[in-house]
């Protein structure tokens, strides 16, 4: 489908990992995604700031993409508009229910050997590989 | 004040690494998780990158009472992997093989200006309120039951 790209892909990962860490060390907090998104909608204790400079860094960094790097919004991929619903739906719904993401349970609770954490990162990889094989292999890629 | 400017810096950090990863590509997460057809592997690399450099910081922290810029740590505690931590994450993982899009990648996206991205996100943020809102609705439904319980223990 696309290139095998080890090399940036580690990289990439390694600022990620540097960006978490940073979190942790310095504000004692955790870089789940999920969760920091869920906090400044629902903002219910001081916790709210932190976040939303979190956020406002994401939306920054992706400027910078857009500008250095806009390759990196290349998608390939775009599902159709009902599609892209109910994944978001599911995605917002989800990642609440089970308290976390790709970044606070794949990330943040894999490195800390945190057992929710490894049972959900399994339980979302087996269901985004059940729901990709059911796309592409059964539905031949039309969604 | 430190400390927010930690947040916005790692912030720019995370999103870059998103995009040098190939995280923001739908095409490369749904390549990655398509095992039965041509495997990309590549993402199993960033969280190999992610994950080592994070259990260095983990273990740094590890016996500290207090992060450098803050009063304490805010790590989850929980141990109890219940029916709600599997259904939300198979949930997750069923949109996220869908759209190719998880959270971070999708919020950092949106400054590419492309409608199916915020199409995306504004259904994620509709997921987030309709759990928020199907949480306080359980609670409603559960107080008359631990009411009547309550009286019945108090009688």
């Amino acid at each position: 489908m696309t290139n095998f790209t080890p090399v940036a892909s580690f990289i990439g990962g390694v600022l990620i990992g540097l960006s978490a860490a940073a979190m942790l060390l310095l504000n004692g907090k955790i870089a789940g995604i999920s969760g920091i998104l869920a906090g400044v909608l629902r903002p219910v204790k001081a916790d709210t700031l932190w976040r939303a400079c979190f956020l406002a860094g994401l939306l920054a960094g992706g400027l910078m993409l857009r500008v250095y790097l806009p390759q990196a919004f290349d998608f390939g991929t775009i599902r159709s508009p009902g599609a892209l619903t109910v994944a978001g739906l599911l995605v917002g719904f989800g990642t609440r229910l089970g308290n976390g993401c790709t970044s606070g349970h794949g990330i943040c609770g894999t490195a800390r050997l945190s057992g929710r954490s490894i049972a959900a990162t399994a339980t979302f990889m087996v269901a985004g590989a059940a729901v990709v094989y059911a796309v592409n292999h059964l539905l031949r890629g039309s969604l | 004040m430190k400390a927010l400017l930690v947040s916005f810096f790692s912030g720019i950090v995370f999103a870059l690494g998103l995009g040098i990863s190939g995280m923001t590509r739908p095409i490369k997460v749904i390549g990655f998780l398509d095992f039965t057809g041509k495997w990309d592997a590549s993402l199993a690399f960033v969280m190999l990158g992610a994950i080592a450099v994070y259990s260095i910081a983990y273990r740094l922290v590890r016996g500290r009472r207090a992060p450098l810029l803050g009063e304490r740590f805010l790590i989850p505690e929980r141990t109890d992997i219940d029916r709600n931590l599997i259904a939300g994450a198979a949930m997750f993982g069923t949109g996220w093989g869908l759209a190719g899009f998880c959270p971070g990648p999708a919020i950092t996206s949106l400054a590419s200006g492309a409608a199916p991205v915020a199409l995306f996100v504004i259904a994620m943020v509709a997921g987030i309120y309709l759990h928020g809102a199907f949480t306080r609705l359980a609670e409603i439904r559960m107080r008359p039951v631990s009411a009547a319980a309550q009286i019945a223990a108090d009688s």
